[in-house]
């Protein structure tokens, strides 16, 4: 009846996971609490879960990256204190086959819980409002892919308190996957998180691309567009041409496990190199996909405050289409060891080494364009820098692992963990930070406290150094990645500042949290009342903040790149005279909540093994498409008299007091 | 253009409007052209998959020994006719004449079903003749490329009967017809991706 399922999945004898999970549980039942009690459940369900509104979807996945950082950091500190305690002679605290979970946990956690939705949170924020659009071309659609991407997510926490979660590493290669040497449910819960969340994010790269392509403002060629939009549609496009190759092989993987077929397994003809090779056909353009729009954040936040033009705009969105394509001709170099011949590895050695250079080419971008610039040393700023130098050195160390011979030796060892460390945190992270800072006043019409955001970056960038240089010295002297115990007293020095690295880190985490408790608390205060608050460069700038629901009024009219900047320079008033139209918006949808529900017991049932529960889900998954398609009320128009009300009061707030320049924030906030 | 969804709105429509919804079902056709294209990314990789397991027989039946290419033919027919009747349908579209969608739609339906049955019928007789995908890796990515095929012509037919049921209720209105031309799109793709599964797969097969 409930397949696999029993009493025995709830790990109550490990007393940590018992801790964790009762905070969870307690925690949840009081926010479910104070929820009832505020009698909000209405206001969430109509106003957030439900809705179509990319800025409100945008929120809720960086609000889910958020919370899931805390649970990937989790992960990590836990690791980094095992390893310092079981590298004296002591046994630590995590037994070997709970610490594979934690390695594996925090790095599909990291990659698809954190890094994922904060990138494309930031897309769905900000893209409509740069292209001068209403809404992305598929409103519900983005729904659905929010609440796919949700059902990931809580899969992987239940597995924190159901079963198992994988011990293969966060590819989860096989054999080791396969049935036979992971027969748990655990590399199950790592498949079905995945593919699901994996067709939410395939779904958002389709709609992105075509708002993108078909949706921008009118004269907005694509040579005006701004740089994070040129970013994001590059990124999507990745995502259309990777995912479905993720997708692919964890189907193959799935097939193995489920019903004995032979793709990857040891015996009968199957071919475990072909994962791999499939696998980072994938995972290499997904390391694009995370970092080309941080680039895009940069570049917006660089040519903001120093209130320049971008330098080389154009070089710089070359430089980005160079990146898309080559990232399909690299991905062997993950696996120079596997034997492919010397030929082979030269390749895709040298191809690794093309790449960096349109990445350069980016760095130089951004020192000449805050060379002779004003710059304002805000907590974006600081990001920025932080990200330029932190990243050059994490490149660095890249380029030195794409020479295969080096690579013998680095490859799987701490230099690596080292390596993806200094470029995911310094580039994905750090550009994260920066984009939410900068962005935050768009989406919620007041600042962050600047100074715990400051705070916030000096405890990560300088927690983030101690936490991982020490990591390559490791890697030289030969440490492995992935050991719960060591027992070379020349490594323990190195390993304890790594520890502390990661305390600091920690700290500068909870400043995050403080800035955002404080920020709310004093929101008053921090109220971005012009709408422009930094003085920026791009449409998004040119409509109050927060946003309408319908972005923009009238729908700008584009003449130049940095079309806000140049309408200041013309005076922008002459727009505002015009009369309002009707606007068509699409309505809220409780479908995509409903098929993504479907979807997550589709998924938990096939990880038990409780095949009735599973057509269940399969079933309500496509009665709940079909009843929506049935569904012709899906659009309205706004009335010319709502659109009034809503620019008077936008205008009412223009003249409010508060209106303050980022540097009087600065001393105040 | 006949524009009977939003007949309501119209007047507002017209008079402001930017580019933005006017041109609904163009947009809709756009967005699934990039779905289609991450779809045909999919089969690459399982084509890839088949190319490089085809001769991983460990041992069982090798293609030459399995694949009746007369069978096939007749399966490759139905599905060919079926996009030409598919095409009949969106001819009718074109001409605003929804019996003649309805019953065109109707027979490419039947079509589509014959060929799903051949392929339950030619799986079927595989796996109880112990020739299933648990025999070898090569019989593995057969079944997950031709199945996955048959998946999607499956995931049409559903389509297609609602589409059916659809357009009969409440005509050709505009998002009907969108969601026609995008069926149509489907529906032809699926058939290139078997005539590659057909000249790959079967064709390739009988010659190795
Ligand atoms: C915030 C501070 C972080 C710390 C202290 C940290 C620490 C660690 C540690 C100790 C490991 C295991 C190394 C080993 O195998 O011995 C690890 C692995 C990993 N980390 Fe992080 N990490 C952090 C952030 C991140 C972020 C932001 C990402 C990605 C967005 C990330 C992605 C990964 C991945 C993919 C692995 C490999 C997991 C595996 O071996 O399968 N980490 N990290
Ligand atoms: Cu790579």
């Amino acid at each position: 009846m409930l397949g696999k399922l029993t009493l025995e999945a709830i790990p109550y004898h490990e007393p940590i996971i018992v801790i964790v999970l009762a905070a969870v549980i307690l925690g949840g039942a009081a926010l479910a609490g104070l929820i009832t009690y505020m009698r909000k459940w209405t206001y969430l369900w109509t106003e957030w879960l439900t809705s179509v509104d990319h800025k409100k979807i945008g929120m809720m996945y960086i609000i889910v990256a958020l919370v899931m950082l805390l649970r990937g950091f989790s992960d990590a500190i836990m690791m980094r204190s095992q390893q310092m305690l079981a590298s004296t002679g002591g046994e630590g605290y995590l037994p070997p086959e709970h610490y594979d979970q934690i390695f594996t946990a925090h790095g599909v956690i990291m990659i698809f819980f954190v890094a994922m939705p904060f990138v494309i949170g930031l897309i769905n924020v900000v893209v409509p409002l740069q292209i001068g659009a209403r809404d992305v071309a598929f409103p519900f659609l983005n729904s659905l892919s929010f609440w796919l991407f949700v059902v990931g997510v809580i899969l992987v926490n239940i597995s924190l308190g159901l079963g198992e979660f994988a011990k293969t590493g966060w590819l989860a290669y096989p054999p080791l996957s396969g049935a036979n040497y992971s027969p748990g449910v655990g590399v199950d819960y790592w498949i079905w998180s995945l593919q699901i969340s994996g067709v939410g994010t395939l779904l958002t790269g389709v709609n992105f691309v075509a708002t993108i392509l078909k949706m921008r403002a009118p004269g907005m060629s694509l040579m005006k567009m701004p740089v994070f939009t040129w970013t994001a549609l590059c990124a999507n496009v990745l995502i259309i041409a990777a995912f479905p190759i993720l997708t692919a092989t964890i189907a193959m993987l799935t097939l193995d496990r489920y019903l004995d077929f032979h793709f990857f397994t040891n015996d009968l003809g199957g071919n475990m190199m072909m994962y791999v090779n499939l696998i980072w056909a994938w995972g290499h353009p997904e390391v694009y996909i995370l970092v080309l729009p941080v680039f895009g954040v940069f570049s917006e936040v660089i040519a903001t405050f120093s209130k320049k033009k971008l330098f080389g705009y154009t070089s710089l969105v070359w430089a980005t289409i160079v990146i898309t394509i080559l990232s399909f001709v690299v991905w062997l170099h993950h696996f120079f060891t596997m034997g492919a011949g010397a030929d082979v590895n030269a390749f895709f050695g040298i191809a690794t080494m093309i790449i960096s250079i349109p990445t350069g080419v980016k760095i130089f971008n951004w020192l000449f364009t805050m060379y002779r610039g004003r710059i304002e040393m805000t907590s974006p700023v600081l990001w920025t820098l932080g990200f330029m130098v932190t990243f050059t050195i994490g490149g660095m160390t890249g380029v030195l692992l794409a020479v295969p011979g080096a690579n013998y030796v680095l490859h799987n060892s701490l230099f690596l963990i080292a390596h993806f460390h200094n470029v995911i945190i310094g580039g994905v992270v750090f550009g994260a930070m920066a984009g939410i800072t900068y962005w935050f006043p768009k989406a919620t019409g007041f600042m962050l406290c600047e100074k715990w955001g400051k705070r916030s970056f000096w405890f990560w960038i300088v927690g983030f150094y101690l936490a991982f240089m020490p990591l390559y010295i490791l890697g030289f002297m030969g440490m492995t990645r992935r050991l719960q115990h060591v027992d070379n007293p020349l490594w323990v020095p190195y390993l304890v500042v790594a520890f502390i690295g990661a305390v600091l880190i920690l700290i500068g985490i909870v400043c995050t949290v403080i800035q955002i408790v404080v920020s709310i608390k004093n929101r008053d205060q921090l109220q971005d009342t012009t709408g422009d608050i930094w003085g920026g460069r791009t449409l998004e700038w040119s409509t109050t903040s927060p946003a309408p629901f319908y972005n923009f009024a009238h729908e700008p009219q584009v003449k130049e790149l940095d079309e806000f900047w140049e309408m200041k320079e013309r005076g922008h008033e002459e727009a505002a005279k015009k009369p309002y139209a009707p606007i068509h918006m699409p309505r809220n949808a409780a479908a995509g909540v409903i098929i993504s529900g479907f979807s997550l017991i589709f998924g938990f049932a096939l990880i038990w093994h409780i095949w009735w529960l599973a057509i269940v889900g399969l079933v309500g998954m496509i009665a709940s498409f079909i009843v929506r398609s049935f569904n012709y009320d899906t659009d309205y128009y706004v009335s010319v008299e709502e659109v009034e009300r809503v620019e008077r009061e936008g205008r009412e707030r223009r003249s409010l007091p508060g209106a303050r320049t980022p540097t009087d924030t600065v001393v105040q906030g | 253009m006949a524009n009977n969804a939003m007949t309501s709105h119209d007047g507002a429509h017209d008079a402001h409007d930017d580019h933005e919804h006017h041109d609904a079902n163009g947009l809709k056709v756009f967005g699934f052209w990039l779905y289609l294209l991450s779809d045909c990314i999919l089969f690459s990789m399982l084509f890839a998959a088949y190319v490089v397991l085809s001769q991983a027989y460990a041992g069982g039946p090798t293609g030459a020994e399995i694949f009746e290419l007369d069978f096939v033919l007749v399966e490759t027919a139905l599905l060919l006719a079926s996009s030409f009747t598919y095409g009949l349908a969106m001819l009718g579209m074109n001409r605003g004449d929804s019996s003649a969608v309805i019953k065109w739609l109707m027979i490419t339906f039947v079509c589509g079903a014959g060929f799903i049955a051949m392929e339950i019928y030619e799986f079927h007789h595989l796996i109880v003749n112990d020739m299933g995908p648990d025999r070898s890796a090569f019989l593995s990515a057969f079944f997950a490329l031709v199945g996955t095929h048959g998946l999607h012509v499956t995931v049409g037919l559903i389509w297609m009967a609602l589409l059916i049921i659809q357009v009969k209720q409440k005509g050709l209105t505009e998002a009907h017809r969108g969601r026609l031309m995008m069926l149509s799109l489907f529906w032809h793709f699926l058939d290139v991706i078997w005539i590659c599964v057909f000249t790959v797969v079967y064709l390739t097969g009988v010659m190795l």
